[in-house]
């Protein structure tokens, strides 16, 4: 049975209606940042630009971008649009690429964050009567103490487990029974091979998970859901915006829904910056229209990204973006072709067959001033044999994938399970031995 | 005599196969033959012991990719012509050599030989019938 949703009339507002409300709402925002972020208000001068020029989302398009480098510029409290005493909680970036970045919440922001996780739990169908472990990080980064927020507002049991030592995040699955599990796909899927590994798996009360933090696959959710026995939901987050819950899956795992009364995304074409026709893939830039903290106007969220504006079957007019197919950050250039990770994984479960845990590293290197590209492949006991011939035609098999998915030749290395290392938060999928400048 | 043998993948590393027999010694298991098939990139570690389940098992614990596998004990006499003897009836019955390794037995005056046929029931057959099979599986085992 579907749970009654958070919010009936927002979350099926219809668009007109939708969009009214995102007016407003932006005209209120463009105008009190004007006032209190010097950035902003030097990027609107700049533009010849004074709120007044902003009538509503149709001059959306109008208004200047912010930048990851933004935060970093202003940090730490450059960017805020409330004195310090407003701000009730604090959130700090990893930087996972690059430097740490600060961001703050009002109490009013901390609770429309809740919100907005609460309509994410029961648009999948979690109730009160739910167990959800949480392994998070908890602390500076906001996956933890988001979900967590969230989880507790519905009135859920929670348990806030945050990352690591995975034989006491097993024990406890184990022992107080948890119903949903919230973490990095990677880690679910570490954490499945180590269940089944220790053939624990008929004692696990899982009914489903919610993942994200780090790119993930389609494959990966049907291995995950299978090693696990679960249903496996996709959450989509960043701190910039506010944290986990930016845009979430329904039941219909059909795209992951953006609350647009709190968040207007666009799409662009990162070069041009001019958006895109509905339906694109390009750039997802977002808007926060309620954030009162630390509000963003057309933030580039470097991700490359699509939008459903259709009317999802679960109900919900609020569009959904698809999963991200990767960020214009984590594009290597190899030899002058552009590398994603994504395609090296979308081979390597084509030639597997989904039957390997897709773990691979990617080792960019350079020799003589040529390229190198390496990959290394875990071996698993499906992919290996007793003759040397069988585990050959595989090497081979991954090697004229790649070179027909990516253009150019890579080395394929074959390793030992679990010789990558598998951080308990993200995955290195990358290293760039080249160290350019 | 179909027997079990140990087929271990080996990563292209220093000290992979020293860490591989040391989690055997470490776990009491006897080995009796190996042979390494290796590539550029990486080998496979073909090993006869005494306690097949147990080796695999300590392996994979090990976070090593194991795998038992089927194959054929060959017994022939420790003489000029004796693994040509073996070989000729394999032949003879059209069954490929996927590999072959010399291996350790116990029986006095009889060479030991462990066959990977293309087709395992044929070449078990075949060879138990010209004289080159019935071997106590304490002779090679070494139980």
């Amino acid at each position: 049975m579907t749970e009654p949703m958070r919010h009936v009339d927002i979350e099926t507002m219809p668009r007109e209606k939708l969009e009214a409300l995102q007016s407003e709402r932006l005209k209120w925002q463009v105008k009190r940042m004007y006032e209190n972020v010097e950035c902003f208000r030097n990027r609107m001068d700049e533009a010849g630009l004074s709120p007044k020029d902003i009538h509503g989302v149709e001059d959306l398009h109008k208004l200047p971008f912010s930048y990851k480098s933004d935060l970093r510029d202003y940090y730490p409290y450059g960017l805020f649009a409330v004195p310090l005493t407003d701000i009730n909680r604090i959130h700090a970036s990893s930087g996972t690429t690059g430097k740490r970045i600060v961001v703050g919440y009002t109490k009013k922001d901390l609770d429309n964050w809740a919100d907005c996780l609460v309509r994410m739990l029961k648009a999948i169908g979690i109730d009160k009567s739910d167990v959800i472990h949480i392994a998070y990080g908890y602390g500076l980064f906001t996956g933890g103490l988001g979900v967590h927020c969230g989880a507790e507002k519905l009135g859920a049991t929670v348990i806030p487990i945050s990352t690591g030592n995975t034989s006491l995040q097993i024990q406890t699955l184990v022992d107080l029974k948890a119903t949903v599990l919230c973490c990095t796909p990677s880690y679910a899927l570490y954490l499945g091979e180590e269940i089944e590994r220790q053939g624990l798996k008929d004692q696990i009360c899982l009914k489903m998970g919610i993942f994200g933090a780090e790119p993930w696959t389609e494959e990966m959710r049907k291995q995950i859901e299978a090693k696990l026995g679960i249903k496996a939901y996709d959450i989509y987050g960043l701190s910039e915006i506010m944290g986990p819950g930016v845009g979430c899956e329904c039941e219909a795992q059909a795209g992951m829904h953006v609350w647009e009364d709190h968040f207007i995304p666009e799409i662009i074409d990162p070069e041009t910056c001019e958006v895109l026709p509905k339906g694109s893939v390009g750039e997802l830039v977002f808007t926060t229209i309620t954030k009162e903290g630390f509000p963003l106007i057309r933030y580039r969220t470097r991700d490359i990204c699509q939008l459903n504006y259709e009317k999802c079957e679960c109900g919900r007019t609020h569009v959904r973006m698809r999963k991200p197919q990767g960020r214009y950050d984590d594009m290597i250039i190899i030899r002058g072709v552009n590398v994603f990770p994504s395609q090296v994984e979308e081979v390597l479960l084509k030639v597997s067959e989904g039957n390997i845990t897709p773990n691979y590293q990617i080792v960019v290197g350079r020799e003589n001033n040529i390229d190198t590209l390496e990959v290394n492949v875990e071996m698993s006991e499906e992919l290996f044999a007793d003759d040397v011939k069988s585990i050959e035609r595989i090497e081979r098999t991954i090697t004229e994938n790649l070179r027909s998915m990516l253009g150019i030749g890579a080395k394929v290395n074959l390793v030992n399970p679990k010789s990558i290392t598998r951080s308990e938060g993200k995955a290195v999928r990358v290293i760039d031995n080249r160290h350019l400048v | 005599m179909i027997i079990k043998q140990l087929s271990v993948f080996v990563e292209n590393k220093k000290g992979r196969l020293l860490s591989i027999v040391e989690i055997l010694a470490e776990n009491d298991i006897d080995i009796s033959s190996l042979s390494i098939a290796d590539t550029a990139d990486f080998g496979v570690l073909r090993l006869i012991v005494d306690k097949p389940n147990e080796a695999k098992a300590a392996l994979k614990e090990a976070g090593i990719v194991v795998k038992i596998t089927d194959v054929v004990a060959v017994v022939m006499e420790d003489a000029p012509g004796g693994v040509a003897a073996a070989l000729r009836v394999v032949y003879d019955n059209d069954i490929d050599v996927e590999y072959m390794y010399a291996a350790i037995g116990k029986t006095t005056g009889k060479a030991l030989m462990v066959l990977r046929p293309s087709d395992l029931e044929k070449a078990e057959e075949v060879l138990t019938k010209a004289g080159f099979g019935a071997v106590n599986p304490g002779d090679i085992y070494r139980i």
